[in-house]
């Protein structure tokens, strides 16, 4: 087309700029046409809420074995919770608190709560990034995903994203990272799933973000201001955000100076005004207590106590809100941290980096109890010791992803790349399914897996119980490297046997643990010469 | 390390101190201030497709500005390796990998499949030879004049044609000006895309005799007064030039001239072409252009398009005096030589004048080619024709996706960002482009995607830096490089504490030098080398994501 023509046809060009070339600007909205190839995702309304507690969070203290206090207390003599202090959880003896976290307590009797034992994985990392990622991703210690398990599940859910987005079924973001950068967690194969609240929204300045520096009165000045009121314009769910946050004008009140009840009440506030979005990623940051996390003087209070209470009081004013907002059957949350910290802590009231520590599970329809043993704890603990993992996080994953998103089991190794045990965490009226499954804290005094002899010279054998299907017993050393796993395959129900060939081994502690179905046991072996 | 330890380490920082409120009226003395990282990074950004590392301290190192200009405005002095089949079955005989533009004539077939390859060829091919640039600002001025004297493949449909005007433009880019009018004139691609193959003495065609004066030589400034009688004279004496198809050139006819004798207006000092028989008729081009080119405002127009291409789109009062006026002095004592005007442009006060900095939007070429250049993208290599094309074929279609289609300008104007008041540059921005930016930045420093395994190597870049291991210091390095824009201390403290430290605490730097370490000390481990690329990877995103990494 000639100029001449051109300025005849489209005289008002100027203003619309995106036409121009022939380039419409509709290339990326909503395509119902598209939205119906693509296959509807599982249609619940359930959201997940992640909580990242940054840093390592030293498990041992937040969650305290008082059947073993005597052990817990002589590992950690300088650092330990006063056994009188330690908050109970209603029908549990073996299991405490820490005394900040009242809110947690209360939630728990209220049957809002699940425990995780000691969740890890073999040969866990000690690096805090690369821990990270590995929590991030749902990778294994030795393996590399570039993708995060929640990108995962939510590309396997819109497999099409960001093509065609929003669109009628999903007109919301399918997770929202609160603050301005997307956590790995949400990055998708092509794609990061997930979007960052940031200025385009109201609740900008409750959150440290980056800041958006001000621009002066220059040529730069005014062309960066053009380009970011484009970019604000562009956002394509700007809208749907805005309007779901003005939708709640009253919220029950948070705690003050409280950056994660900051993030969790505009999650409220999002979940509570219509948002269809599936995750959403909080993150707080602190726990990297290599010293003082205690004050010497009383142990139940200190650094340490400061994040604990704060992630409590945070999680129990956002339970309370959405309650009072009628949405609290959406929502389930979960916290976790890249590691736990060391059984034994150091000499400067600190603990260093660890391995495997609880994760609290909170929601309406999650199964209250605390999953798993205490840890096993060595009389007299050494500074290289560590949590052995009774449960994979993955695991939780999983668990989740099944009983919370309603992923069946035949699709749950496609996100998560593995099979992986499945835990009672939410309860099956939540996908309008009820399984039995076994009642994991009434295994007391069942022994699922014994070792003879015990203590050991070379070799020792492994007796254990299966109710049939799949069943493993994986060989950890106390830093919790995978030395072994010398069961792991699907069983017919009985009792078996099988021998461990330790000669090779330094002499030391082993734990031997058993997994079969839901239930895990761990046995401590004992390696002496 | 803390908030103040954080702060001592940038000693550089107030160098680049916010731009000065205002106007200035800096003009064309050259420029005598320091020539350091951000002056080098602007000269850089302007004059080539982005800036890389090692572009950066070779500016750095040849001493002072003023050589760095001269090495960037020498002009190359070779012509790239045409492009080639990388389509297949050609009816006129080419092998493929072999080069098409001098292949035989033939029978368009209708949608002509083989006009369309060469069509994809030829872009791909130009794309390339953009994305392999050498330190000379004459690739950006090929583009340049692409812009000025349009034409486009769609129009003019035979690729071969089209190939001999891209290297007219090459050949004159650094070049005369007076020349290059004279040579594109004509241009059997130009004859063909306005009709001047079509002008005869019968009844003149006016096309490209309007365009020669309103777009190309003297434009519609407050002080251009060309007539309608001037278009017509200048038609007339541009009758008789063919185009063969056999020889892929042009000729004069003198039976299709019009030798009778032309009149100009007042605005052309009422001057005479006098009208020519025979092969003497083709003379009478030369007499036209001494007319146009010795009006004033002929150096006025150019030098005003330059300015918006390389400087910023407002030209105020303070500009046209300061700038405009003594650089088309210096066109016109230069006979309309153009090195001259952009070393003055480029050496001057009012180039590095802070308010004159940062303030130019990429276009989607500068963007597209500049990104891949600052990074190092790899493609396949030339001599791998199929894929070569096809990775260069990928980046060429993005730029047309964010409006700008190398090879097809909208219409003979060019861009409408280059003229279109009052938004001009800003046009190259709307709800439809901007996503797309970010998409291929997205794509390429995510490695996934785009094909050909084209991806920014974060680790790669991050390395040529001064002090990678120093998380401070490489974000400081990485805006630098990456930003025209100052950014605020707490926009730094972000990216260092919630990206590379990945939200620990700020007081621990060492995480991220112990990662580097590690990673460094042993590169081909997968874990090691993870938890720094992902990092890398977050941050280099941010910075490509955010409004700021749009200005040049």
């Amino acid at each position: 087309m000639r100029r001449r023509d051109f300025l005849k046809h489209t005289a008002s060009a100027a203003v619309l700029p995106s036409i121009i070339d022939g380039f419409s600007v509709k290339a990326f909205s909503t395509s119902p046409m598209l939205a119906a190839l693509q296959g509807a995702a599982t249609d619940n309304d359930h959201v997940l809420v992640m909580i990242q507690l940054t840093g390592g969070n030293d498990g041992l203290n937040m969650v305290i074995p008082l059947d073993i206090y005597d052990k817990y207390q002589a590992a950690r003599s300088n650092i330990a919770i006063q056994q009188g202090k330690v908050l109970p959880l209603a029908n549990n003896i073996k299991t405490g608190i820490h005394p900040a976290m009242t809110g947690i307590q209360e939630l728990y009797d209220d049957g809002k709560v699940c425990i995780l034992q000691s969740v890890g994985y073999p040969s866990p990392d000690y690096s805090h990034f690369r821990a990270t990622d590995i929590w991030l991703s749902g990778s294994g210690a030795k393996d590399i995903l570039n993708t995060g398990w929640g990108g995962r599940y939510l590309g396997f859910e819109y497999p099409n994203f960001p093509e065609g987005f929003p669109n009628a079924d999903a007109p919301d973001p399918l997770a929202i990272q609160i603050g301005s950068l997307v956590s790995p967690v949400f990055q998708g194969t092509a794609a990061s799933m997930g979007i960052a609240i940031t200025s385009a929204t109201d609740f900008y300045d409750l959150l440290e973000n980056p800041p958006i520096d001000p621009v002066p009165n220059t040529h730069w000045g005014d062309e960066l201001t053009y380009i970011r009121l484009i970019a604000k314009q562009s956002d394509k769910y700007t809208d749907s955000i805005k309007l779901a946050a003005g939708k709640v004008t009253q919220q029950s009140p948070y705690p003050a100076n409280n950056d994660l009840a900051a993030q969790l009440k505009i999650v409220a506030r999002l979940v509570a005004g219509g948002l269809k979005t599936r995750m959403y990623m909080v993150s707080t940051g602190g726990f990297d207590t290599h010293a003082s996390q205690t004050e010497a003087g009383d142990t139940s209070k200190g650094y340490h106590a400061e994040l604990l209470g704060k992630v409590s009081a945070a999680i129990k004013a956002f339970m309370d809100d959405l309650t009072r907002l009628k949405v609290s059957k959406r929502v389930v949350g979960m916290t976790f941290s890249e590691f736990g910290r060391r059984t034994k802590s150091n000499g400067s009231m600190g603990t260093d980096h660890g391995a495997a520590a609880p994760m609290i599970v909170f929601g309406d329809y999650v199964l209250q109890g605390v999953l798993g043993n205490s840890p096993n704890i060595p009389d007299a603990a050494s500074v290289g010791d560590n949590i052995p993992m009774q449960y994979d996080f993955r695991s939780v994953y999983a668990s989740i992803l099944e009983q919370w998103f309603c992923v069946k089991e035949s699709d749950l190794k496609t996100i998560l790349l593995d099979d992986y045990q499945r835990l009672p965490i939410v309860s099956g009226i939540a996908c309008g399914l009820i399984t039995s499954t076994d009642d994991v804290n009434q295994n007391a005094g069942i022994n699922y897996i014994t070792n003879y002899p015990n203590p050991f010279a070379d070799k020792t054998y492994l007796k254990y119980k299966t109710k049939g299907g799949h069943t493993m017993i994986q060989i950890f050393d106390t830093t919790g490297r995978l030395i072994q796993v010398p069961v792991n395959k699907i069983h017919t129900p009985g009792d078996y046997t099988v021998t461990f060939d330790g000669e090779d081994l330094p002499n030391g502690v082993y734990y031997a643990r058993f997994q079969n179905g839901t239930i895990q046991q761990v046995r401590t072996m004992l390696k002496v010469r | 390390m803390d908030r103040r330890q954080f702060l001592t380490l940038s000693p550089t920082r107030h160098k680049t101190a916010k731009a000065p409120f205002g106007r200035t009226d800096s003009g064309i003395a050259p420029f005598t201030g320091a020539f350091d990282t951000a002056q080098a990074v602007h000269l850089l950004k302007r004059a080539l497709f982005g800036a890389s590392p090692a572009d950066l301290s070779w500016a750095k190192g040849l001493g002072s500005m003023d050589q760095a200009v001269d090495a960037l405005l020498t002009p190359l002095a070779t012509m790239p390796s045409p492009p080639v089949n990388n389509y297949g079955d050609d009816a006129t005989g080419i092998a493929p990998g072999a080069t098409w533009v001098n292949a035989p004539a033939y029978v368009r077939m209708e949608n002509d499949p083989l006009g369309q390859n060469r069509q994809r060829s030829y872009k791909a091919w130009w794309t390339g030879v953009m994305l392999n640039q050498t330190r000379s600002i004459h690739e950006k001025m090929v583009l340049f004049w692409h812009n000025h004297f349009v034409t486009e493949t769609q129009t003019v449909t035979d690729l071969r044609y089209v190939y001999k005007y891209n290297t007219t433009l090459r050949q004159y880019a650094l070049g005369n000006f007076k020349a290059l009018t004279k040579a594109i004139t004509k241009d059997p691609a130009m004859l063909i895309y306005l009709n001047g193959n079509l002008n005869g003495k019968t009844a003149a065609d006016e096309n490209y005799a309007r365009e020669l004066h309103e777009l190309f030589t003297i434009g519609k400034g407050p002080d251009s007064h060309y007539t309608e009688d001037d278009v017509r004279a200048s038609a007339r004496v541009l009758t008789g030039y063919r185009v063969d198809e056999n020889t892929i050139t042009s000729h004069f006819d003198s039976t299709q001239h019009d030798f009778t004798n032309k009149q100009f207006s007042d605005f052309y000092g009422a001057k005479t072409v006098t009208g020519k028989t025979g092969p003497a008729g083709e003379t009478e081009l030369d007499d036209l252009l001494n007319i146009i080119f010795s009006q004033p405002e002929c150096a006025k127009f150019i030098v005003r398009k330059l300015y918006r291409f390389f400087i910023y789109y407002k030209i105020d009062d303070a500009v046209e005096q300061n700038v405009i006026a003594p650089l088309a002095d210096i066109f016109r004592t230069n006979n309309y030589e153009i090195l001259p005007v952009l070393s003055a442009l480029f050496k001057s006060e009012h180039f590095y004048d802070p308010l004159n900095m940062s303030c130019l939007i990429k276009s989607p070429i500068d963007f597209c080619i500049g990104l891949c250049r600052e990074f190092s993208v790899v493609f396949p290599a030339a001599s791998d024709y199929m894929n070569a094309y096809e990775a260069w074929d990928y980046i060429r279609d993005f730029a047309g996706k964010m409006l700008q289609n190398i090879g097809d300008p909208p219409l003979v104007a060019g861009w409408a960002p280059y003229y279109q008041e009052p938004m001009f540059h800003e046009m190259w921005i709307n709800t439809d482009t901007l996503p797309k930016r970010n998409m291929l930045s997205d794509y390429l420093v995510q490695g996934q995607g785009a094909p050909h395994d084209l991806k920014i190597d974060v680790l790669a870049f991050a390395d040529q830096l001064s002090d990678p291991g120093n998380p401070v210091t490489l974000v400081k390095d990485s805006l630098d490089l990456l930003y025209r824009v100052d950014v605020s201390d707490s926009l730094r403290s972000f990216m260092k504490n919630s990206i590379l430290l990945s939200g620990q605490s700020p007081n621990s730097d060492y995480y991220w030098t112990d990662a580097w370490q590690a990673y460094k000390g042993n590169p081909g481990d997968a874990a090691t080398r993870t938890v720094v690329e992902s990092r890398l990877k977050a941050m280099y995103k941010f910075i490509m994501d955010l409004s700021e990494y749009q200005l040049s």
